[in-house]
């Protein structure tokens, strides 16, 4: 096996891919390394989607940017990838809700990304399997859904016509100074590394603020026809960002084969390995979303199961340089790490080719939040 | 009157599965003066082995191999049954989750005896998506529920007892059994044989099937490689010591020997060893208060299975001593279980039955030429959505772990599809949830 590499990719997740791909294409000689197989992480416990999203400036920034990437890309990505730009409706309750749709729409608009108001009976026609009645939404029409497994599996394979090494199976015991030692004793020599392993990355990179952040989903049997776009309850930001607490919030999405994914819920201070079900927080999950979709109880559910979001205190990821300069960081994405990772991924690179950015790096930069450990800790650990 | 309710769902032993091995520990539970809860998703008691006839509520006692008998002391017995449920979770220990027609019920137990059974196996060929190839123990069924079969050509194929127990079904229904193909060789089938003659209440089994199959070809060493139609089975295509042959038929039942039903003792966390759930002599599995018997512990048919359901009843009851009594009749059994083994472990050519278009999911239609690209079970799932149907992989699980040596994934709730809502129900009404069950009192 070849030992020496431009870059070494820790993780094959979808960020782990895009980021691949991205410097395999620069013409970097890259080598990705997975414990388990590719997507097999946050990749394939969460849904899948490609949004807009405007917690703050700077994630507008990143899902817009990496919504436009998807969109460019989406003519050749295979059929398993399921790319389906069935649009986004954020759904409002009641007046005061409409209002917040109102101040979407001069947001959304102002930035460049198309949306459109629903009325109330614009949103049941568009749904009618949502309550009656609703205030009304927010159509967002180019935001889309796809199946993230096989979006990263098609990632990792245009990197892998670009000459990138994949290394499955292979669990990384340290990565840093230039060298990544594999679990088998296995030494890459790196002259970068790129740590996107989510939740995990602070076990190889001591001192990162990112925590796991638990989440379930429930998917249905087939039942054409009787969802045709996201959904995301308005309060949904409420939910995704509040930085503690269990919370729970309306969200559906269609498959192309009709079958629903319901999610969602988010839970702090669990074990980032046990992943079994919490029977609460699912029952908390369907009573919010029977709310909205009063029909949802009665369809058939196949399966029920969870897994870890990378969480930052800001609610942003970390893209970039560390105090070592051979390790860089991409993870921290949250519940959006199908959306932006082509983003991360471009902006990583550019920043490795010294090439100018398209948005600004800087709100990304790991150097914004303080280590959780001291520098000197960080070097020993 | 909720409360009382309430108090009816507390079981001290709880049994999963009302085949021979369910009826056996709830009996032995029931008699040894504990509160006894029985719950079977099937609307009639019997399991597999001993499934109801048409228009009976009773198990088919017409074998003459103990249901009779069995039943009877069961239903002398103050045991709960609950017929028509179906288990589907553990939302916390000591309880389980039950779903029927929408209704949810919660069982609390102090012990859990699991005695599941066993399902068929079904290994893709191409053509076995075809309407009219059906599993075995799916023909069985149909038609003791009433499928006239009177006349129609029917070819069983594969592995295991079963085939000549179906053919015994099918052949008291009127239907042409045309031949029966057993993959395993003559060879391989002799120690077993003569492994029956040794035990007078085997030879009584044989014979009846002998008789009642008697114009029946059995051929060993055969297997279907293909069934041919046209939009509905019309023929299939038998390998037969080598030589290809075509059989018109109208249905096509295969199955190729048994898989235990180690989904639920899994889901609760119970060890598994070589695809059985781990047991030690009174049959109590890796979590103290859980017990297994029957099929689900190692294929071993209908006698060894009464004897764990005896032993699994007694030692849940607290009467370890009685159930000791057991254990040399049960070592006696399982060495049978040890020859059933032997003599129908599938042959290594099996594994090229499938070409590569041939759908091995049928649930998500993956053929075998994407699965066997992946390194794992996982991998092939994740990248395929290969058993992530409402089966969740219980056929192609079970047949890629033959063809490509995968396991599958742990198994986590709700062990089969259930409406939404029963998985928002944390403690559901119980008066209302289990209303015109069929249960004592």
């Amino acid at each position: 096996m070849t030992t020496s590499y431009d870059a070494v990719i820790l993780g094959a997740g979808i960020v782990g891919a895009a980021c691949a791909l991205e410097c395999a294409r620069a013409g970097m000689r890259v080598a990705i390394v997975e414990r388990d197989t590719i997507g097999s992480g946050a990749t394939a416990a969460g849904m899948g989607h490609v949004v807009a999203m405007d917690d703050s400036p700077a994630q507008l920034a990143l899902t817009g940017y990496s919504r436009s990437l998807w969109t460019r890309l989406s003519p050749e990505l295979p059929a398993s990838v399921e790319y389906h730009a069935c649009g986004t409706i954020w759904v409002a309750r009641d007046e005061e809700e409409m209002d917040e749709v109102h101040r979407k729409l001069a947001y959304y608009t102002a930035e460049g990304i198309e949306a459109e108001v629903l009325d109330s009976n614009a949103l049941a026609e568009a749904e009618p399997n949502l309550a009656r009645p609703l205030a009304g939404g927010l159509l967002v029409p180019h935001d889309a859904v796809l199946y993230p497994p096989c979006a990263a599996g098609y990632l990792v394979e245009q990197a892998q016509r670009h000459g990138a090494t994949l290394l499955l199976g292979h669990t990384v015991i340290s990565a840093a100074h230039g060298q990544v030692t594999l679990k088998d004793g296995t030494a890459l020599q790196a002259k970068i590394i790129v740590n996107a392993t989510g939740s995990l990355a602070p076990a190889l990179t001591p001192g990162l603020q990112v925590k796991p952040r638990k989440g379930h989903l429930i998917i249905t049997d087939r039942y054409p026809g009787y969802l045709h776009h996201q959904l995301v309850e308005l309060g949904y930001l409420k939910s995704a960002h509040s930085s503690t607490g269990d919370s729970v919030a309306f969200n559906v999405q269609p498959r192309k084969t009709g079958q629903l994914l319901i999610g969602s819920s988010r839970q702090f201070d669990s074990d980032s390995e046990d992943t079994s079900v919490d029977h609460k927080i699912v029952a908390a999950m369907i009573e919010r979303a029977a709310l909205y979709m009063p029909g949802l109880p009665s369809l058939s559910a196949l399966r029920i199961w969870s897994g870890f979001r990378a969480a930052t205190p800001d609610k942003l990821p970390l893209i970039g340089p560390t105090e070592d300069p051979t390790v860089f960081l991409a993870t921290g994405h949250e519940g959006l790490g199908i959306t932006t990772s082509l983003g991360t991924a471009r902006l990583l690179a550019d920043h490795l080719l010294s090439r100018p950015t398209t948005i600004p790096l800087a709100p990304y930069l790991p150097s914004r939040l303080p280590s959780s450990y001291l520098s000197d800790e960080a070097i020993h650990v | 009157m909720t409360t009382q309710s309430h108090l009816a769902h507390r079981f001290q032993t709880l049994i999963v599965g009302s085949g021979p091995a369910g009826i056996a520990a709830a009996t032995c539970a029931a008699e040894a003066g504990h509160r006894v809860g029985i719950i079977d998703d099937n609307p009639n008691p019997g399991g597999q082995i001993w499934r109801s006839l048409r228009g009976q509520s009773t198990p088919d006692t017409s074998h003459g191999d103990g249901a009779s008998e069995w039943y009877r002391r069961l239903t002398a017995t103050s045991a709960t049954r609950l017929q028509g449920w179906s288990v589907f979770d553990q939302p916390e220990a000591g309880i389980v989750r039950a779903e029927r027609q929408g209704g949810t019920v919660h069982l609390h137990y102090d012990n859990l005896i699991i005695a599941t059974g066993a399902r068929e196996r079904f290994l893709p060929f191409p053509g076995w998506t075809l309407p009219n190839v059906m599993g075995v123990g799916a023909i069985q069924a149909m038609v003791k529920g009433g499928l006239p079969v009177a006349g129609k050509r029917i070819v069983l194929a594969g592995s295991g007892p079963l085939l000549l127990a179906v053919a015994a079904t099918l052949r008291a229904a009127e239907a042409i059994v045309v031949c029966i193909c057993e993959q395993a060789s003559l060879r391989q089938l002799a120690p077993f044989a003569l492994g029956l003659a040794a035990d007078p209440a085997k030879i009584m089994q044989g014979l009846r099937y002998k008789a009642a199959t008697l114009d029946v070809p059995f051929h060993t060493s055969a297997w279907p490689v293909e069934a041919d139609g046209d939009g509905i089975l019309r023929s299939v295509t038998i390998l037969h010591h080598g030589e290809k042959q075509q059989i018109s038929c109208d249905y096509l039942a295969c199955g190729f020997h048994l898989v235990p039903n180690t989904e639920l003792a899994a889901m609760l966390g119970c060890r598994i060893e070589a695809d059985n759930v781990a047991v030690d002599e009174l049959q109590r599995t890796s979590i103290s208060n859980i017990f297994c018997a029957g099929e689900p512990t190692g294929i071993g048919g209908l006698e060894l299975s009464l004897i764990e359901g005896q032993i699994a009843g007694l030692a849940g009851a607290g009467q370890d001593k009685e159930a000791r009594l057991l254990l040399d009749k049960k070592r006696r059994a399982s060495h049978f279980a040890d020859r059933l083994a032997a003599a129908f472990a599938l042959r290594s050519e099996l594994k090229e039955l499938p070409q590569e278009t041939t759908l091995v999911c049928r649930c998500e239609d993956v053929p075998y030429g994407s699965l066997k690209q992946h390194h794992s079970w996982r991998a092939a799932k994740l990248h395929t959505r290969c058993g992530m149907g409402p089966c969740q992989g219980r056929i192609c699980g079970t047949a890629t772990h033959f063809l490509l040596g995968w396991n599958a994934d742990s198994v986590r709730p709700p062990l089969l599809p259930v409406r939404i809502a029963s998985l928002a129900s944390l403690e559901a009404p119980l008066n209302s949830a289990t209303s015109n069950t069929q249960e004592t009192p």
